[in-house]
């Protein structure tokens, strides 16, 4: 936390001041510190505040409103968030969520964890093969949604080909309301496992060696190893892991948009596909804001109640 | 088959295990990569059917392979626009980005203002509201001040990032001080620092930055679709979700779309792959 040094270094070798000027020149040299803070902040200080900070603000501020975006607004207090609250349609999304969470996040950090063991070795064509299976996170979900949807297809579609021709049933994949959902889980996992196998691989490259290579000459087995050592020690970049995905977690909803549409029947509809539609089909701006501030407030809770938990299990080495 | 190396040369048993171990992992991790990649080759394969109903169910060998699909897709959209919307869309926000960020960082690291705490606290605050709680505010602000349905709003969102300027300020940190003490006593100013000292010092970050926020914008769907309508100012992802409402039935326009859209990101991914990796362990071991 260095000052400016220049003026610091200067000090000791002037003549002692009187005390007068000593306070004209700290200030002016506040200000000069003030003018350098001003050029280079407010360049990201202006676009942060008009488009995060302000927007923020007014969507509290409209949730207090009944508006349909285009009448003026009417205040109406709390009610939005107490109807919110009483509607089945809330709970609903809010379940919906929770389902794709609980069926993504065990999915994803284990086939992820099983990647990254198996591509943390040294050999040839390993980068080639880290990359194919990182190729997916790159790639917009618009496209990946697109190919799911089309693999996907019930009737034509390379899963339901696959499945007849072994003779297994062929679910109505996203067609289904009880199979839309776990389709789009299957697309999520399948895109992120490259992001989880990265982390992972990164954690397990910083590993002790000699910690895991004591053990082995103490004669534990690889599963005891496993058990034992790598995962405690991988413990950081599994909670930084379930942090992110929870948080993305919760706002899902490209994928959901792109393959389903938040249906059949609603079967797939989350939190933000229910913000949309509120909005921009149904000109419910105020019970769209209310809604994403209960979503934001809920994340918000998650997020900490994690960070205050992680002193349980999460050990850095 | 990649060629196999052996992990651990220890003595002759426990280097024969290892290859025998490379060689079943090369086989099984070779086998899911092409799991992996599978669904863009099929995608490439179905842009070049001349039929795109799947009426005869997926296949590998195309009969008669035609670029028609690509033909029917310029054609319906004003593709040549959306991919040079997107690219310089991405290209400019990166810009921002890298220039705004980099700045910020400089100011957080190296100039002592009063209330720089407070003021970077901020800032990571805004890091953690979620695109989806701004969107219904902004797309009012940007219809209200006239500009919803331009390109200023396509980029507005994406001009400052916290998350770069987070990961610059990181970086920064890194940057010995005694270098830009020296510079001071030389007479140099912040600006000159900030050119001369620290950037070419945190190069490796600035290029990580760099490419997250051209993925960030080349892939990004829910600001687009709110605040554009007009064909001409759509981005690609954007485009593909109207052109998949348009040919519900003709799946190689579609997939042909997708091969475009993702060409370019998989160029860019291929070149950037190492800063991608190394930001993603980066951000991961904190």
């Amino acid at each position: 936390m260095s000052t400016a040094p220049a003026p610091a270094l200067r000090r000791p070798i002037t003549e002692p001041d009187p005390s007068s000027t000593k306070r004209a020149n700290t200030r002016r040299r506040g200000l000069r510190t003030l003018g350098w803070a001003l050029l280079f902040l407010l360049p990201s200080a202006i676009p942060l505040t008009a488009f995060t900070l302000v927007p923020m603000i007014s969507s509290a501020w409209v949730s207090l409103h009944d508006w349909n975006l285009i009448s003026p607004m009417e205040w109406v207090g709390l009610e939005n968030y107490r109807d919110l609250l009483a509607d089945p349609r809330t709970r609903d999304v809010f379940a919906n969520t929770a389902t794709y969470i609980l069926g993504y996040l065990p999915l994803v950090y284990i086939g992820g964890l099983g990647l990254a063991l198996a591509l943390n070795r040294t050999m040839a064509g390993i980068a080639f093969l880290r990359g194919a299976y990182f190729l997916p996170v790159v790639t917009s979900w618009v496209v990946v949604a697109l190919v799911w949807q089309w693999l996907l297809s019930p009737s034509n579609g390379l899963v339901n080909t696959v499945l007849g021709a072994i003779g297994l049933p062929e679910p109505g994949w996203w067609t289904d309301p009880a199979w839309a959902m776990p389709s789009i889980i299957l697309a999520s996992v399948w895109k992120d496992l490259g992001f989880v196998m990265v982390i992972l691989l990164a954690g397990l490259q910083a590993l002790p060696q000699e910690v895991l290579e004591a053990a082995r000459v103490d004669g534990a087995g690889a599963w005891r190893r496993f058990w034992h050592i790598t995962l405690p020690l991988l413990s950081p970049s599994t909670f930084f892991v379930v942090v992110i995905s929870l948080i993305n977690g919760f706002q899902v909803f490209d994928q959901v948009n792109v393959m389903t549409g938040g249906g059949p029947a609603g079967a797939s509809q989350v939190v933000v596909g229910q913000i949309y539609d509120l909005t921009f089909r149904y000109g419910r701006a105020g019970d769209a804001s209310a809604l994403s501030w209960l979503l934001f407030a809920l994340v918000l809770v998650i997020t900490a109640i994690q960070i205050r938990g992680q002193r349980r299990w999460v050990t850095y080495a | 088959m990649p060629e196999l190396t052996a992990t651990r040369p220890a003595n002759g048993t426990g280097r024969r295990r290892g290859l025998v171990q490379n060689l079943f992992w090369g086989v099984a991790l070779t086998l899911g990569a092409a799991v992996m990649l599978f669904p863009f080759l099929w995608t490439v394969i179905t842009s070049i059917t001349p039929d795109g109903t799947l009426a005869s169910g997926p296949t590998l060998v195309v009969e008669d392979p035609t670029l028609d699909a690509y033909r029917q897709l310029f054609d319906a959209m004003p593709m040549w626009r959306i991919v040079a919307n997107s690219f310089w869309i991405a290209i400019a926000s990166t810009l921002f980005q890298l220039i705004t960020g980099a700045m910020a960082a400089y100011a957080f690291t190296r100039i002592a203002f009063p209330g720089r705490q407070a003021v970077f606290a901020v800032y990571l605050a805004t890091l953690m509201v979620p695109l989806q709680v701004l969107v219904v505010p902004l797309f009012i602000q940007m219809t209200r001040a006239q500009l919803s349905d331009t390109y200023f709003a396509l980029l507005a969102p994406s001009i400052a990032s916290a998350f770069g300027i987070f990961l610059l300020k990181q970086a920064m940190e890194g940057v010995p001080r005694e270098l830009d003490e020296a510079a001071t006593l030389d007479g140099a100013h912040h600006l000159r620092i900030f050119a001369q000292v620290v950037l070419p010092l945190t190069r490796p970050a600035l290029a990580t930055v760099a490419v997250f926020a051209f993925m960030g914008s080349w892939n990004s769907y829910l600001w687009p679709l709110v605040v554009i309508r007009s064909p001409e100012l759509m981005t690609l992802p954007l485009g593909l979700a109207t052109l998949q409402g348009q040919f519900t039935t003709q799946w190689n326009v579609v997939m042909a779309g997708s091969v475009v859209s993702v060409l370019p990101i998989a160029i860019v991914y291929i070149f950037a792959q190492r800063y991608i990796i190394a930001g993603f362990a980066h951000s991961g071991l904190k």
